[in-house]
């Protein structure tokens, strides 16, 4: 009760702070990708129940929980739908300080778009915190919330806290728990600020880059893969206008945090607050929708359990031993049977010997005799007549399974399909009443990014036919007749095709549990990785201390050198795309870009750029020297200009001349009888000042014989530049 | 009326919401919401108790289905039905009286004479069996119909329609006002409920003592805190509790009082608890038959207590008095609480995997809240009303809630 006493003095004390500042909240209605088709073709997916509610209940109800004051949930696609849910729904009608406000936006598409268009209506005035509406939680913000105000306090530069909790680090869970990848981070641990972040780590090598930077900043560095990103962030107002800035942002991780990292100009910085016992995930795939599900049922969600009536709406739910769920008014039969961790929803019929287990059944199903459902997931009013056999499928609202169907794993029905009589459908098909967008329609979900969840033109021949001729609406006897070859006599719906590398995939995001030979192939692959970068596992332990010390000089030398071939190696390929027709202001920009990223001086610029149109000289045919010299004054004459961009000072000019006389000397011998004869054409060019190769040619005086070769043949050049210059003098 | 209902509704989402936990807490919230509601009530001419009454037990049947577990709720619920009807017979029972008085003395209306002895005849007999109510088995029998019967005389009685509007006016407002009154000394009963309970320290813990308690309850810290500053000098062994661990709470609290305090695990108590003169736990809820829910480990303790022979000893206010019986499978709902206050869910999410094994979870953690303590294990139990024997519970629930209340469900067909 002091608990209580405590919490209830606190939450009094919380208003008169945030007085000033409400807590906002922005929540992105719209996953802006394609993993939950075809079912998000019809419903948005956080209208998607999630055992028992749908999902942006259970994020609306999380920040109500934490002291949001506004909430502004922003839709996009299906937006009406989500308009007249939150309209029809307690949120809106909610006494007390919780408001929620949709804001609708029709072109938007990724979460970079939405930010800027909040940003635009200018409605954010203070730190609000950022989800997407199919985030779960039960943790308390207040903490984190606290440690982002003090450090904004101290830093207006840290403008980003993440919420990331610990898991265990084994890649094989990341695989399997919630179907993402292994996030990488690396973290200050006085500091809790972030400074490396990668989610698509490559399984097949096992080894990162780090910026040498990075470790000259930081006295100590934890590089982790244990750590779990929860998709919840505390952001101040400046990241909207950082959005609004960077308008190539689109994704919130893979461009905005690691565009914050990578830039040091702008020095905004980002931390990290962990969680350890509260729940936080997000569902980003079919497997984490199961897993989630799952840890619903299992109450690590708790109070956001189903026998917990939190969402005021939805039926009340009666908890049994081991963790059965059952709505008051349940037909079941005597001798069916429900096994562990199952829900069954309200009004939902059960025939004879029939048997569930670890699966969720929605309102108003009705359920025949010898049914077999394990791991399954399904929604409302869906009839599965007798003898169907359903495991680890999804199958959504107004589904009718005839008798004898069998929905082998991984399976998606979407809304109201109907299967024939004795259909078996193979594993990880996906069956919708709409046809497979092909890639040119698809305009209600776009996908900027990795579109790995098959959206490409049906190849099986029945499917071709239906989609040319077949008109969307799924009540035409058109369409039912035209489908029967797919889902048997009787049926509605279309199957949706994957690629070859899709279905590939397909096991990794799916319901169904990974088989058995896959996850071997997976403990395998891990392991002998592990055998290989054994040395490299010692030498950087993984969430290990990293310290950085004095001796690392050498290293820096190594790490330099790789860097400036790696430039000069960009550079030319930059200017390969000139060559292809580039428009060279362009190049400018990025040839400028390119040196800010290597942190190259412009002397360096202007050699790869001179280094790479010497190349381009040489690669033209050529017989003679002559013919070369020809070649040579035609291509400087054509990049002059963009030559003459670098070539800022005297430093620059002289650069250009010593990587010319490196070039003679190393790689491209074919120069070195023609140097004097370029260098006089370059001066003739006004490329080269002639300040800059007399103070060369003085550079040189002193050093090895060997050395001074070219200054040497150069000699009758330099003689009358000097005599010019004396001339003008006088 | 609106501002009553968004009230209920606001109430009723914090229970739903486990925003109000804890009997104490959720008793005094639920009197004070009830007590509102009755004064929003608006009064008819007929049958004002069953108006009430209907109005108490719908907004109780919300209450009590928003968060079954919480009892207090339900038992507030009924407190105040049972107050309605107690005002409600004596108020009857003294305008029989009037009536009857002033049918004595003057008989000018010859007409209504011949129904009112009948009247009368039902209401008094309803007013002596207000007066006497002893809970006999007879009278809890009889009693049935009285919430239909008593209310009937002033409406049947359309004899002194003109004259006795005023009288009735009063009357209802004075029910009203009775109930509410008695509501304020139930809400006062809530609020003083420790400190009544903490008097009676002295008369248990003597000089020297080592007492032995599990968890933290506020009514035991009070109820030793009293006993220390009556100057009684004694040793507290606390048993932290898992897995909230609020033990280690009351602990310092005791220490900051100047208590002798050991902690010991949970899993200690068998092996202390011969050195132990006295266990004093405090409950979630007493049920009817004497038998206690109460935070988990509170059986384990009971029974250790059992077989050396130590008192065992339950602190609770009157409020967590429950008519229920516990084998009403309402009560034996038990709240399941998040497993993460037994294990880290980063530890152990390896074996929360669900794409591998087949899909089934292998690891299941049940966090159960309570423990149900069976009455035999149940030396004495002190409540603001005086230490009571087990077997004793169901006449002192007969004192506070009447019969008909058991199952707070509004009639469908009345």
């Amino acid at each position: 009760m002091a608990q209580k006493k405590g919490h209830r003095s606190l939450s009094s004390d919380d208003p008169e702070e945030l007085a000033r500042v409400p807590l906002q909240a922005v929540l992105l209605a719209d996953s802006f990708a394609t993993k939950f088709r075809p079912i998000t073709l019809e419903r948005p997916k956080v209208l998607l129940p999630l055992v028992n509610a749908p999902m942006i209940d259970y994020t609306l109800a999380w920040l109500e929980s934490v002291g949001v004051e506004e909430a502004f949930v922003f839709c996009c696609a299906h937006s009406q739908q989500v308009k007249d849910y939150l309209n029809k729904s307690q949120w809106m009608k909610q006494p007390g300080t919780f408001t929620v406000q949709p804001i609708e936006s029709h072109d938007s598409i990724s979460a970079g778009d939405a930010l800027r268009v909040i940003y635009n209506l200018g409605v954010i005035c203070g730190d609000f915190v950022l989800v997407s509406g199919d985030t779960i939680s039960n943790m308390s913000l207040k903490e984190a919330l606290q440690e982002h105000k003090e450090r904004r306090k101290k830093d207006p530069l840290a403008v980003m806290t993440m919420v990331i909790k610990h898991s265990k680090p084994s890649s094989l869970t990341h695989q399997t728990r919630l179907g993402n990848d292994e996030i990488l981070m690396a973290i200050d641990p006085d500091t809790k600020e972030l400074l490396y972040y990668e989610d698509k780590t490559d399984q097949s090598q096992r080894f990162i880059t780090l910026d040498k930077m990075l470790l000259a900043s930081t006295p100590t560095l934890h590089l982790h893969n244990d750590k779990q990103d929860c998709y919840i962030d505390i952001c101040s107002p400046e990241v909207l206008s950082l959005f609004t800035d960077n308008f190539d942002y689109q994704h919130l991780r893979r461009h905005f945090v690691k565009g914050l990292l990578v830039d040091d100009l702008m020095g905004y910085k980002i931390f990290t607050h962990e969680i350890h016992s509260s729940y936080a995930a997000r569902i980003d795939n079919f497997r984490s929708y199961d897993t989630i599900s799952k840890d619903i049922i299992q109450r690590w969600t708790y109070p956001m359990v189903p026998d917990v009536q939190y969402f005021g709406n939805c039926s009340q739910m009666k908890l049994d031993r081991l963790g059965i769920y059952k709505a008051p008014e349940v037909d079941q039969s005597r001798t069916a049977q429900i096994r562990a961790f199952s829900l069954i929803g309200n009004g939902t019929a059960i025939g004879d010997h029939s048997v569930i287990s670890n699966s969720v059944i929605g309102q108003s199903c009705t359920i025949g005799r010898n049914v077999s459902i394990q791991g399954s997931y399904i929604w409302d009013n869906v009839i599965i007549e007798d003898d169907c056999k359903l495991s680890h499928a999804l199958v959504c609202d107004g589904v009718h399974l005839r008798a004898g169907v069998v929905l082998e794993p991984g399976v998606i029905l979407s809304f109201k399909v109907e299967v024939g009589q004795k259909i078996v459908i193979p594993a990880y098909s996906k069956v919708s009443l709409l046809p497979q967008p092909s890639k040119q329609d698809s305009d209600e979900e776009l996908e900027y990014a990795d579109a790995n969840s098959g959206v490409v033109e049906s190849p099986s021949i029945t499917s071709i036919a239906n989609t040319r001729n077949v008109d969307p609406v799924p009540d035409s006897p058109d369409a039912e007749h035209s489908d029967t070859s797919e889902v048997g006599i009787s049926g509605v719906g279309y199957i949706w095709s994957t690629t070859e590398g899709g279905h590939e995939e397909e096991w990794r995001h799916s319901i169904a549990p990974i088989p058995a030979e896959k996850l071997m192939e997976f403990c395998l692959s891990a392991h002998t990785d592990l055998g290989v970068s054994n040395q490299d596992v010692n030498s950087l332990p993984a969430s290990g201390e990293l310290q950085l010390d004095s001796e690392s000089t050498g290293f820096d030398d190594g790490e330099d050198y790789k860097d400036s071939a790696d430039f000069e190696k960009e550079v030319e390929a930059t200017f390969q795309r000139v060559l292809a027709g580039v428009n060279p202001e362009n190049v400018i920009l990025e040839i400028n870009s390119l040196r800010l990223s290597y942190d190259m001086s412009h002397a360096d610029c202007a050699g790869s750029l001179f280094y790479s149109i010497m190349k381009s000289a040489l690669s033209a045919p050529f017989s003679s020297n002559r013919e070369l010299l020809l070649n040579t004054g035609k291509e400087l004459s054509r990049w002059k200009d963009l030559l003459k961009n670098c070539l800022k000072t005297i430093d620059e000019e002289i650069e250009v001349l010593l990587k010319f006389e490196e070039m003679c000397l190393e790689t491209t011998k074919e120069f070195a009888p023609l140097f004097s004869a370029i260098l006089n054409h370059l001066y003739e060019k006004d490329i080269l000042s002639e300040d800059a190769i007399l103070s060369w040619a003085e550079e040189k005086e002193g050093a090895d014989e060997s050395d001074k070769v070219f200054v040497k043949q150069s000699e009758p050049f330099l003689k009358w530049l000097r005599e010019a210059s004396e001339d003008e003098d006088d | 009326m609106p501002d009553v209902q968004a009230l209920v509704n606001d109430f009723v989402l914090k229970l739903k919401r486990r925003k109000i936990e804890g009997s104490h807490a959720s008793a005094q919230h639920t009197a004070e919401l009830l007590r509102s509601v009755i004064s929003h009530q608006r009064m008819p001419y007929t049958n004002q108790a069953g108006a009430l009454i209907d109005a108490v037990k719908a907004v109780g049947e919300q209450l009590i289905a928003a968060n079954p577990v919480e009892l207090a709720v339900g038992n507030i619920v009924r407190r105040v039905l049972h107050i309605i009807r107690e005002e409600d017979l004596s108020s009857t029972a003294t305008a029989i009286e009037g009536l009857g008085l002033s049918a004595g003395s003057d008989d000018d209306d010859e007409g209504q004479h011949e129904d009112r002895p009948a009247l009368s005849a039902a209401a008094l007999a309803a007013a002596a069996r207000s007066t006497l109510r002893a809970p006999s088995l007879q009278t809890l029998l009889e009693d049935i119909p009285d919430s239909a019967a008593a209310p009937q005389p002033p409406s049947s009685g359309g004899d002194s329609e003109g004259k006795s509007k005023s009288d009735k006016n009063i009357r209802s407002r004075k029910l009203k006002h009775d109930v509410i009154e008695a509501i304020n000394e139930l809400i006062q009963d809530i609020d003083t409920c420790h400190e009544q309970i903490s008097e009676q320290a002295v008369e248990h813990i003597h000089q020297n003592e080592v007492i032995l308690t599990l968890g933290r309850s506020r009514t035991v810290k009070e109820f030793l805190c009293a006993a220390k500053e009556k100057n009684r000098s004694f040793r507290v062994f606390v048993a932290e509790g898992a897995p909230r661990y609020q033990g280690h709470v009351l602990a310092k609290e005791l220490v900051s009082k100047g208590i002798q305090t050991t902690v010991i695990t949970d899993s200690a108590v068998f092996a202390m608890i011969s050195r132990v003169n006295m266990v004093i736990v405090g409950a979630h809820a007493i049920m009817a038959n004497g038998g206690v829910i109460a935070p988990v480990g509170i059986n384990m303790v009971a029974l250790a207590a059992q077989r050396h022979a130590v008192p065992f000893v339950v602190v609770a206010g009157s409020h967590k008095l429950c008519p229920l019986y516990p084998h009403n499978p309402e009560v034996l709902l038990n709240d399941l609480k998040c497993p993460s206050d037994l294990l880290d869910f980063g530890e152990f999410s390896d074996c929360m995997d669900f794409g591998s094994h087949g899909g089934s979870p292998l690891l299941h953690v049940v966090n159960p809240a309570f423990d149900y303590v069976p009455p035999k294990l149940v030396s004495l139990f002190i409540t603001d009303t005086g230490g009571h024997n087990p077997s004793y519970m169901y006449r002192l629930i007969a004192d506070y809630y009447s019969a008909d209340d058991l199952v707070v469900k509004r009639r469908s067909t009345s």
